[in-house]
């Protein structure tokens, strides 16, 4: 027999050193993830958070040499647009996955819908922008907020499919056998038993592609546009604060550069809030010991 | 009650592995069949057979006659009719684990869109009595998700479920197969006293459980149903040399 069956003390040593440089490694890599997101964020408390007043939440922009004004219309702009983006992206996002998963699998349809949604995942925000823009800003002749909600939902669509197809392909064939074998129409439970089951993990992909588009500037810069003043009509330009964020970052004045900071941090700190409050409200009713 | 079930030249298929081959029997009501074979015999197709499950693959083919009590299942009903008649419980526990106790009962009724609260407070209590279930769990019906329970009290839980749509044939596939020695007790136990009300047909790999539970059994090998006859008649006195092969162990 070789001595790697035999636990001399030597053996001891470099096992326990081979543990401990794992453990070590492991460390060291979540470190590596997490130092860039707690890095940014002190850096735009540092340089956002003494721009943040009451103002900059309930005042719309000011001219520039004016002191004062905020982001307002930025804020409940960008919260309409995803309001927009959410309504168009999450339905048709999980209703093409439940039909990768539940009822085209593996035939042609389904295929071209999978490589589809793959290559639109991949086409960069900004062209998503152009095209919107020529679907619906050129032939209405106005930027409105609705073509910018449009375009944020058709990008979030992908990253919603996808997810909501893997997801429902890991729910098991037993619980799928289990609704069956108790007379439940097959189309009953695909939506109350592989849905349900499978939800914790398609709601994650809602909120990362939500997230995601969250920050999109370049989408909105053809559809949306930006506006200085308040605005709630769908069919009007709109402000965001993305848009904002941009155009502010790339003034000459010191005072907007402020406010771009500022407008930065509140843009992450909604994100983190949102996708916290939904995560909290949809696990308040999970039941002890289940997944 | 239950009722008797009639088999008539059934023969199933997976694409174009033939798996039941001319099956003929009569199975009686309010007894347990038990099924004994070797892995692959087709017994599982069989009982699949029995409530439409099988055709939920779509490589699967089935022709012949299948009549549970006055109801031709294959040409008077739709699958999802048969299996509201036809309880099943599998192989590994399945409750529905995003659903409490209470909810993985009553979920036959609900998702079948019957809604009063009462009845169903007492269609669950019933079944989890029924299921020998019901002292072990009432403290913690509807906090508790069925997945987190133990093996045998999730096996017992899908039988409860299954008993809550009020069936005529309870079908079981391997029921006790993933479970310790003591939930098998249980659930042997179980089916003693279940068989007054239902028809029950239970697929076995072990022997000593068909000759502890059933009033009859059935040898399938390779597709064909070998001999059925009393369990008795089979475990003493087998007429085919072949069951007498697989119940003295010389394979299988």
């Amino acid at each position: 027999m070789s001595s790697r069956y035999k636990t001399g003390k030597a053996t001891q040593i470099w096992r326990s050193a081979t543990n401990h440089m794992a453990t070590g490694l492991a460390v060291l890599s979540t470190v590596l993830v997490v130092a860039p997101l707690i890095a940014i964020f002190v850096y735009l408390i540092y340089k956002g958070a003494s721009s943040l007043n009451l103002a900059f939440f309930i005042k719309t922009p000011r001219a520039v040499g004016e002191p004062g004004g905020g982001m307002a219309n930025a804020i409940v702009g960008s919260a309409l647009l995803l309001g927009i983006g959410s309504l168009i992206g999450v339905p048709i996002g999980i209703a093409s996955g439940v039909f990768l998963a539940e009822f085209g699998r593996g035939g042609k349809l389904a295929n071209a819908v999978r490589f589809t949604a793959d290559v639109l995942n991949g086409v960069p925000s900004i062209v998503m922008g152009i095209a919107i823009y020529s679907l619906i800003v050129l032939p209405q002749k106005h930027f409105s907020a609705l073509a910018g909600g449009v375009a944020l939902g058709i990008m979030m669509i992908p990253t919603i499919t996808r997810t909501t197809e893997e997801m429902l392909l890991m729910v098991p064939h037993s619980i799928r056998e289990a609704a069956l074998g108790l007379g439940v129409p097959n189309w009953r439970s695909v939506l109350s038993i592989t849905l349900k089951t499978a939800s914790p993990g398609i709601i994650t992909g809602c909120m990362l592609a939500f997230a995601r588009v969250a920050g999109e500037t370049a989408p909105l810069l053809f559809t949306a546009f930006g506006n200085q003043f308040w605005s709630a009509n769908l069919n009007e330009p709109i402000a965001a604060l993305p848009l904002q964020i941009y155009v502010y970052a790339i003034s000459p004045y010191d005072e907007w550069h402020r406010l771009a900071w500022a407008g930065s941090l509140v843009l992450i700190v909604l994100i983190v809030l949102s996708v916290s409050l939904v995560r909290f409200v949809t696990t308040r009713g999970v039941l002890k010991g289940a997944n | 009650m239950g009722v008797g079930i009639e088999v008539k030249d059934l023969n199933a298929w997976y694409g174009s592995n033939h798996t039941l081959q001319d099956i003929n029997l009569n199975i009686q009501p309010n007894e347990a069949t038990a099924l004994i074979g070797p892995s692959g015999c087709g017994k599982s197709t069989f009982v699949r057979c029995l409530n439409r499950m099988h055709e939920t693959n779509p490589i699967a083919k089935v022709t012949g006659s299948v009549r549970i009590g006055d109801l031709d299942i294959y040409n008077d009903a739709s699958p999802v009719e048969v299996r509201r008649r036809i309880g099943m419980v599998f192989q590994r526990p399945n409750p529905f684990p995003t659903m409490s106790i209470y909810d993985n009962v009553a979920s036959g009724l609900r998702l079948n869109g019957f809604r009063n609260r009462r009845v169903l407070d007492e269609v669950v209590e019933r079944s989890l009595k029924h299921a020998a279930l019901w002292d072990e769990v009432k403290d913690e019906l509807k906090k508790k998700s069925g997945a987190s329970l133990s093996g045998g009290q999730q096996q017992r839980l899908c039988i409860a479920r299954a008993l809550a749509v009020d069936p005529e044939v309870l079908l079981m596939d391997e029921p006790a197969s993933a479970l310790d020695p003591v939930s098998t007790a249980k659930i042997e136990d179980l089916i003693f006293q279940l068989k007054s009300q239902y028809t029950i047909i239970i697929v076995t790999h072990n022997m000593q459980q068909a000759a502890r539970v059933a009033e009859r059994t059935g040898f399938f090998l390779n597709g064909k149903l070998v001999e059925f006859d009393s369990t008795h008649k089979i475990f003493t006195n087998p007429r085919d040399k072949r069951t007498e092969d697989y119940i003295t162990g010389r394979f299988g």
